[in-house]
Parts: structure tokens; sequence; C-alpha cells
């Protein structure tokens, strides 16, 4: 079988570099495929800012990505999520009888300094979350968006939208220092579309080129965060030859996705 | 008829009556909610709502994560990760339900398709003012949905214990915590009153006191004016 293979670039502010951005050139096949999930996230940089698809819970997250990406051992990760971090402290979105993963990992081993979401705390405090620990201890930035603005920024980055109005958050905390401006009589603020250089997303099924079909209340982030990054990667139960997803039930395009990671029959992760 | 200004701090003497508990104040805030509406519910007290529909009414639960037109359930136990409520609970699977990505959840929410929204709260003001996402004293919080939902959903009702721990007042003049949304509450159904907020003139006006409570009572321990302008009716 001939590779071939598409070269770009992507670029990532690094906190500790802040003279020069480094650059980093990935090669992308035409054949989607991973055979890892090692080899997945292997490439990924220090210094990267990465989305992490789904709500917050179980159904849609990413878990073995990012169980990889934790092994990678990669540092000064900007972490991009909704609800993050509270499902180990709670169970929020986990069935009783397994252990809770969530994204507050990236804080716990250190990996992250900053996270921008929607829901990086829960209602107590006992125990202390991974990212309220991390955030309490000066280790870690936390940007808090409203979860509408969030997910429409994210989508303005797909689609190409460098900014938006919304009347979410005028007179709040969240307006400060950002343009206002009135339609109809009623008062608008500007906000920004925000990309990033990786999104991790969960799907049920893909084909082989990267049509991805979902189910029940997993979309969430994942098919926004897929258009936003500049290399998305997929998890999947189950990887189908062209065909195997119905047309009708394409939920996200083939052109958004790079990278597709199939788990193993019978994991028993959710 | 006005009543003298609360004092902000100071709450006196012994509650006059049992208040009701938090299964109570759901089934009051439930009685409002109207067949056929669009209705999102916040976690905590909001969401014991679905468990007290009067009879007959039936409405189309929205959820943040990408769920229309579930059945809410208080405590469904194990259930499915790929059928999850927004407050990370998992709701039966049942006839005409739909599921999106968060992109049209969001359309639906700012786009002011939400009829009616229940909330919890940490403070409301005499404008119907909303803080609800932070104790200043944590300095962490989080928003999750609840500004979208504050700024554009059609109704904003207020589900609530009338006083913090330790009795402090959590219906005030002005709020001191980080808003949600500035004159967004149109109702506030505590453990021991109903308050309508006027929001065009900043008057909040008690309509229900729980049984055995006054309107001085209710008015001890909230630190912003209230009003009547008819007789006041028993909460039930």
């Amino acid at each position: 079988m001939v590779v071939r293979t598409i070269w770009f670039k992507i670029s990532t502010k690094c906190k500790r570099h802040e003279s020069k951005t480094p650059t980093i050139w990935l090669a992308v096949p035409i054949n989607k495929i991973s055979n890892s999930f090692a080899e997945a996230v292997a490439d990924i940089p220090s210094g990267a800012s990465i989305m992490i698809g789904g709500f917050g819970g179980a159904g849609g997250q990413p878990t073995r990505l990012m169980l990889a990406l934790r092994d990678l051992g990669v540092d000064d990760l900007t972490i991009i999520g909704n609800v993050a971090g509270i499902s180990k402290t709670t169970g929020y979105g986990w069935p009783d009888h397994l252990d809770p993963i969530d994204q507050g990992m990236f804080f716990e081993s250190g990996q992250a300094t900053k996270i921008i979401c929607s829901f990086p705390v829960p209602g107590t405090t006992n125990p202390l979350s991974d990212i309220e620990k991390a955030w309490r201890e000066g280790r870690a930035v936390v940007d808090i968006v409203p979860q509408g603005t969030l997910i429409e920024r994210i989508r303005a980055a797909g689609a190409g939208i460098p900014a938006f109005y919304t009347p979410t958050g005028v007179g709040t905390t969240v307006a400060e220092g950002k343009e206002h401006r009135d339609f109809d009589g009623r008062t608008y603020l500007l906000e920004e579309a925000l990309s990033a250089d990786f999104a991790l997303i969960r799907a049920q099924k893909a084909d082989t080129r990267g049509n991805l079909q979902y189910i029940g209340t997993s979309r969430a982030f994942n098919p926004a965060m897929a258009t936003a990054a500049r290399m998305t990667i997929v998890e999947v139960d189950e990887i189908v030859e062209p065909g195997g997803i119905d047309p009708e039930r394409v939920g996200t395009l083939s052109s958004y996705v790079d990278r597709i990671v199939s788990r193993d029959a019978g994991d028993p992760l959710p | 008829m006005t009543s003298p200004r609360a004092n902000s701090d100071s709450i006196s003497g012994k509650d006059p009556a049992p208040r009701l508990d938090r299964a109570a104040i759901a089934r009051r805030a439930a009685r409002d909610l109207v067949d056929g509406t669009t209705v999102n519910l916040g976690i905590g007290i909001p969401a014991l709502c679905a468990d007290f529909l009067p009879e007959g009414v039936e409405l189309r639960y929205h959820a943040e994560n990408g769920i229309l037109g579930f059945e809410e359930l208080s405590d469904p136990g194990e259930g499915d990760p790929n059928l999850m409520d927004a407050g990370g609970k998992f709701p039966k699977l049942v006839p005409g339900m739909a599921f999106f990505d968060s992109v049209e959840s969001f359309n639906l929410i700012r786009g002011g398709h939400i009829d009616v929204t229940v909330l919890g709260a940490l403070q409301v003001s005499r404008a119907g003012d909303l803080a609800n996402w932070m104790i200043p004293k944590r300095g962490i919080g989080s928003i999750g949905g609840a500004m979208d939902l504050a700024e554009n959903a059609r109704r904003v009702v207020i589900a609530m214990e009338h006083n913090a721990r330790g009795d402090i007042p959590k219906i005030v003049d002005e709020c001191t915590f980080p808003l949600t949304a500035p004159g967004c509450v149109d109702e506030i159904v505590t453990d021991i009153a109903v308050i309508e907020v006027d929001r065009e003139n900043s008057r909040l006006i008690l309509r229900e006191t729980a049984p055995g409570w006054s309107f001085d009572d209710v008015q001890a321990r909230t630190a912003a004016t209230l009003e009547v302008d008819r007789e006041i009716v028993r909460m039930a």
C-alpha cells in the first residue's frame, strides 16, 4: 500500500520559550488509522493546547487518548474542556461501579498549566478536586467561560469566524475588558474564536475515511472541537469500511478528522 | 404597604414555625410549570421539581449536554453513560427524545427557545440580579450553563433555601457575590416564602408564606424590603 503524506505546520505558544515560537511539523498520512493510542498521541509536544471532547462524565470522553497523553509525559499543556475534573471526587457522569477518570489527571500529574472550561470545580471542596488543588497551589491558571460562549467560540474557530456577539455575561465579571455593542436595544459582548493545536475526541464509530457516528448524548463538545483544532484525533469503539456508516447518520465529516484509533473489543472503560 | 427596611446582617429570634423541606420547595416551584413548555432544571432543589409535576402537565425537558424530551429522574441509579443529563445522572430512553451537540443545545438557550429555567441561587437582589456561580471566599467557581440560561430563558425561577447557613440572608438589596446575570429573576420560591420580582421597578412582592410564617417573620430574614399588594396566600 502506498501511503501518501501531507505535511503541515503547528505553532504552539510555549510559556517557557516566549522569545521564540517553536514550529512543529507533523506528518499526516492519508491512511488515518493509528495502531495504538500511544502512537496516536506520540507527536503531541510540550506547550500544546489540547481540546478534550465530551461534556464531562464518561460518555463522549476520549478516555483512552487522555490516558495515552498522560503516559506520554509532555508538559506545559493548555487543556480546553467543558465540565472538567469533577468526576473523580463526585462521580459525576460515571456509573457507580467504576472509578471515574477526568481531565483533572493532567493537573494531578503536573502536565497541564492552564485550563479553559465552564465547570472546573464541583460544589463541594471535600475532598478538593485536582484542578482546584493545582489552582490553590499556583500551579494552574483557570479560565472559566460560560458554556454557551465556550462552545460558540469553538464553533466559530471551526467555521472561520474570528469573533461574535453574545448577550451572555453582560453585567458580570466575564464582560470585563470586552467590547460591548447594542443591537435592537439589547447589549452584547464581543467574544473571540477559540482554536487549539489538537482535539482529542470520542465517537462510537468511524469509517476508514474518518466519517464519524455518535451515540446518544455523547456528542456534546465533540463535533465542534473536531472542526477547531489543527489536528483532530478520534477514539472510537469500532472502525468500519466506507458504507459502514449510513450517510444520514454522519455526525462529523471526514474532512475534519486526521487520525482514528479504535479500542479493543470488550474494553471495560465506558 | 411597605415594611421598614430590614437590617442586612442581623436576624433575631427563633423561627415561628418549621421551614419547608427541599422537596416541598420543589413541589411549590413545580406548580407554576405550564403544560407543553420547554424547561431546563438546574441541579439540586430545581431538579427535584420533576418529581412533583401537577397532574396533566407534561414538559419538554432540556439539558445542556444535548438532550430534549427526556424524563427527569432524581435518582435513576445505574445507567448508560451515553444517555446522561446535565446533572451527570442517567435518565431513561423514552419515545420522542432527541439528541444533539452542544452548539445546538446553546442555540436553544441563547436563541430564547427555553420557556422556563428553574435554578438555585447564592444571592438574589431586589432588581432580580442573580449570583449563583461563585462564593468570593473560595475564589473559584463553576459557571456551566447558568449564565446562558439566566440571561436568555424567557422566565427564570429561583428555588432555594431562604437563608444560607447561619441564617445569612440570600435575598438582598444588592448582590455582593459575582453575578450570573443582572435583572433576570422573575420569581423566588424558598422554604418560607414565594416572592415575585418586579424587575422594572426593583421591587420584591411577597405573594405567599409558609404555614405559621407572617410577613414580618419573612421580612426579618430578608435583607431587602418586601412589599405586598394583595392578600398573602399560604404556601401549599
